[in-house]
């Protein structure tokens, strides 16, 4: 059965028809050709098909894609800013948070939602204060991008990366 | 002594080349191709361990629609070799484990393929099977050899007579778990027949460490020449040695593409399939015999090892070689035993051998430093043997030592503290050591070409594969020392068997490989074109064999450090602190080296921690995906750093360098247990480490 959607990916308007089986994750990647994010294991296990729906970061093969007709979505090649890399991503550069690189586009676009869930105060298992500001220390990175795996070990630097990017 | 290049480029921090296009997500892995026309196809995998396809049933999955093709053993293309039993896709109705491929269906779209698939029905003939390691099994057998040419058994002066005299012994088993390599991109092709030059052409989009090993591999099975095989691998999502070889999956690509009407057809395992179909390391229980004086200087070592393998194909994992040589010990005996089961097949990962061997030996070294009363750290310095005691040839640096009493002072290691005397709130602590050790493989047989463009810049061309390692990046530095020329003036092509022949990147060894290739291309360009060669004007360079090879035992080395934090009511392990130096030769880039050496002791932590495969009696995997099979997420990974010695090794090749790609993960495991141990006062002989073994 398939069903229409319009949404917008990365600033550009797509109006497709998609199987009602079809994950955000492959319409984004088998239907428009946008293969930023990556399919690691496609049940919510990996974080490597992170993208950011109206602004928060979700993981896009949990959602099916007749369900976000309207939405706003941004893949990690759509953060950039002309030829300008977005701050994270040019401190995952900075700081090789990287090697393979299969993780790399789900880690950028989960460190951006997640610096805007501790701008709009959201505590972690880690916070202390419940209540308080954020203090984003290299604990509450950690525990916060704990959804994101990275098989290639790139962990240290990918947390000095989002720590520059925080301080930015 | 090999001619060292002038390095100027060689050694210096340099970013990755295709950062960029790693972080925004345009870098194109295999699947994500874009290919007119493209099919897709699912497998479909058999649901018992051992026995016969009796029948298949498609009607309802071609009641779907859009199924273009349900290949079976009864109408699969025909291979023309059959030897490789893992190899050998839907060439009878055998089945040889649970998660085998019985079917492939090809369809229009990917939901439809694996709906499809779904709906296949398959009726089995099932057999007596058995699926979990027995190492008291009376069936265990010896292999020819284990992995990739060892012998499998040595023994050396009368091990027991020594056992028997010395002060003190140690005698105990030691587990490890299967483990997967389970690389973040799961294993994918894309496959398509054509006609090239008159003759049939089979082209290969491929998630592979290596893309003329993938040409050679398949070549024969479809009767074709190698040039009728075309591989492409731009970019690899890791691969751990899980692609080094191709398995199954690709051969199935092939074969479907022969039933799409010749259309491409995109292959992508789920990450539930990648834990059958590509490859697992073995699990192992290792006895470990050690005799030392009263100072504890070895006497004997004795270490045997049972491993389980598949009845589909061997695999010999070399988990005692390494034993060989680490430490002096004039009596030492070494054995592999393999219980052939009906289990998926065993395949390399991150350091084979070394990886689970390392774990056995150094944890049964800190059992004889508390024997002994020697601290752990002065105990393998003592032991540390002049020459290599296997081959009896002088090391080319042994720098163990060294490595050693860096990583103590840079770590802060504690003497004379006993065990379990260390508290902070509910956490035990403790300090663990460990050394790491890995050889210097060299594949032969690689070429590169260049060719002097316009401007003063130059193509450097060879097939080899950047699969995160950083190659793409280094070569590049590795081609500019060799052509006296700028890193920018290079232009590398690599990852397509379009380009002159390269081996796996594999046993740390493509560094070595390819490099010495690349630089004797260079070097041929030089001599044929001189210093200004003309725009157009090629060189072609094989690698060189290198004699020294043969008269030097060439080894990187290491040593962890690493600070246990163990639960006292949970027993639940944490890793606030590691800290590793090694010995590897010249680091060609200290910013990718670093990551890789990093990367390596993740995976080392990852497996103290979490890592283990289940392979239950009805021969499922029932922790098959992420969720289960957990691997170390950001949480689990504290402080962690990774420093070198500054040297060069003369006798490894035109670099000075060693491998890098395992030997952080050598010995990493071994110092977490060794850590958990000091904390806690409980010796914890298998892997992981976790809650229920410390616990109380
Ligand atoms: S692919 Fe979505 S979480 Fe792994
Ligand atoms: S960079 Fe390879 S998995 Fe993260």
């Amino acid at each position: 059965m398939e069903a229409d959607l319009t949404w917008r990916v990365d600033g550009v308007e797509h109006t497709l028809a998609v199987d009602t089986r079809t994950t955000v994750l492959d319409a984004l990647r088998d239907r428009l050709g946008n293969t930023s994010p990556k399919k690691g294991c496609d049940h919510g296990q990996c974080g490597a098909c992170t993208v950011l729906v109206d602004g928060r970061r979700q993981l896009s093969c949990l959602g099916l894609a007749v369900a976000h007709d309207g939405s706003e979505i941004t893949t990690a090649a759509g953060l950039v800013d002309g030829d300008e890399l977005h701050p994270v991503q040019q401190a995952f550069v900075d700081h090789d948070g990287l090697q393979c690189g299969y993780c790399t586009p789900g880690q950028v676009c989960s460190a951006v939602g997640m610096l805007d869930e501790v701008k709009a105060g959201h505590p972690s298992a880690v916070s202390d204060d419940l209540e308080a500001d954020v203090e984003l220390d290299e604990d509450e990175i950690r525990e916060r991008m704990s959804g994101n795996l990275c098989r290639c070990g790139a962990y240290s630097n990918i947390v000095a990366a989002i720590e520059e990017a925080a301080r930015a | 002594m090999t001619q060292q290049l002038d390095t100027t480029e060689i050694g210096a921090a340099r970013g990755r080349v295709d950062a960029r296009a790693k972080v925004t997500g345009t870098a194109p892995y295999a699947y994500e191709h874009h290919v007119d026309q493209a099919t897709y196809g699912h497998l479909v995998l058999s649901s018992i361990a051992r026995g016969r396809v009796t029948a298949i049933d498609a009607t309802e999955a071609f009641a779907q629609g859009g199924v273009h093709a349900v290949v079976t053993h009864e109408n699969a293309h025909r291979l023309a070799d059959v030897s490789d039993g893992e190899l050998a896709v839907l060439q009878s109705d055998r089945v040889g484990f649970r998660g085998q491929i019985v079917a492939i269906v090809v369809a229009e779209d990917p939901e439809t393929a694996r709906e499809a698939a779904r709906l296949v029905q398959v009726t089995y003939d099932e057999e007596p099977h058995e699926s979990v390691l027995d190492a008291d099994s009376p069936d265990l057998y010896a292999p020819d050899q284990v992995n990739p040419a060892f012998e499998t058994d040595t023994d050396e002066g009368d091990v027991e007579a020594a056992l028997a005299e010395a002060a003190f012994t140690v005698d105990a088993v030691y587990e490890t778990p299967v483990q997967h390599n389970s690389p973040m991109e799961p294993h994918q092709t894309v496959a398509t027949w054509d006609h090239h030059d008159g003759r049939d052409r089979l082209v290969l989009l491929d998630s592979t460490q290596g893309v003329h090993p993938v040409r050679q591999t398949l070549a024969p099975l479809f009767a074709l020449d190698p040039q009728q095989v075309t591989v492409e691998a731009p970019f690899v999502g890791g691969g751990f040695g899980s692609k080094g070889m191709p398995h199954a999956n690709v051969v199935a690509a092939a074969i479907a593409a022969k039933h799409s009407g010749g259309r491409p057809v995109k292959l992508p395992l789920t990450r539930q399939q990648t834990f059958t179909l590509g490859g697992h390391r073995t699990p192992t229980v290792q006895r470990v015999r050690l005799g030392a004086d009263a100072d504890g200087r070895l006497d004997a070592t004795w270490h045997e090892v049972v491993e389980h393998t598949s009845r589909v194909k061997e695999f010999a994992e070399q988990t005692a070689v390494a034993t060989r040589l680490m430490y002096d010990s004039p009596n030492r005996r070494t054995s592999h035993r393999l219980h052939a089961l009906d289990v998926p097949v065993a395949s390399w990962m991150r350091a084979p051998g070394e990886a689970p061997g390392s774990f056995a030996l150094e944890v049964a070294m800190d059992e004889l430093a508390v024997a002994t009363g020697v601290d752990p750290v002065e105990l393998r310095v003592r032991n540390d043997p002049a020459s290599d005691p296997e081959s009896g040839h002088p090391w080319s640096q042994r720098h163990l030592v060294e490595c050693l009493r860096e990583g103590a002072e840079r770590f802060g290691w504690q003497t004379g503290v006993p065990p379990r005397s260390r508290r902070e709130g509910r956490w035990l602590v403790g300090q663990g050591v460990a050394s790491a050790t890995y050889p210097l493989n060299v594949m032969p047989g690689n070429e590169a070409e260049v060719e002097a463009l316009d401007g003063g810049r130059y193509a450097v061309r060879i097939g080899a594969v950047d699969i995160g390692t950083g190659a793409r990046t280094i070569l590049g530095q590795i081609a500019a020392d060799a052509l006296g020329c700028p890193v920018g003036a290079v232009e590398l092509s690599i990852g397509d068997t379009s380009l002159p022949f390269a081996t796996v990147a594999g046993g740390s060894a493509g560094t070595t490989s390819w490099g010495s290739a690349i630089v004797a291309a260079a070097r041929a360009l030089r001599d044929e074109h001189g210093a200004s060669p003309a725009v157009g004007a090629v060189a072609r360079g094989v690698q060189p064999e290198n004699p020294d090879t043969e008269q030097y035992s060439i080894h990187s080395f290491g040593a962890h450090f690493v600070e246990a934090h163990v639960d006292a009511h949970t027993g639940e392990v944490r890793v606030p602190r590691m800290v590793s130096v090694f010995s590897a030769g010249r680091i060609i880039n200290p910013t990718t080296a670093r990551s890789q050496l990093l990367g390596g002791m993740v995976m080392g932590l990852s497996a103290a921690l979490h890592e283990e495969t289940v392979i239950d009696p009805s021969g499922r995997m029932p922790n098959h995906d992420l969720a289960q099979y957990h691997v170390a997420s950001h949480a689990d990974i504290g402080h962690l750093e990774a420093h070198w010695l500054d040297e060069v090794d003369e006798h490894a090749n035109p670099m000075g360098s060693k491998g890098i790609g395992e030997i952080g993960i050598v010995g990493a495991a071994a110092a977490v247990a060794n850590a958990t141990f000091d904390a806690t006062g409980v010796r914890v002989r298998s892997l992981p480490l976790t809650a229920d073994k410390l616990g109380g």
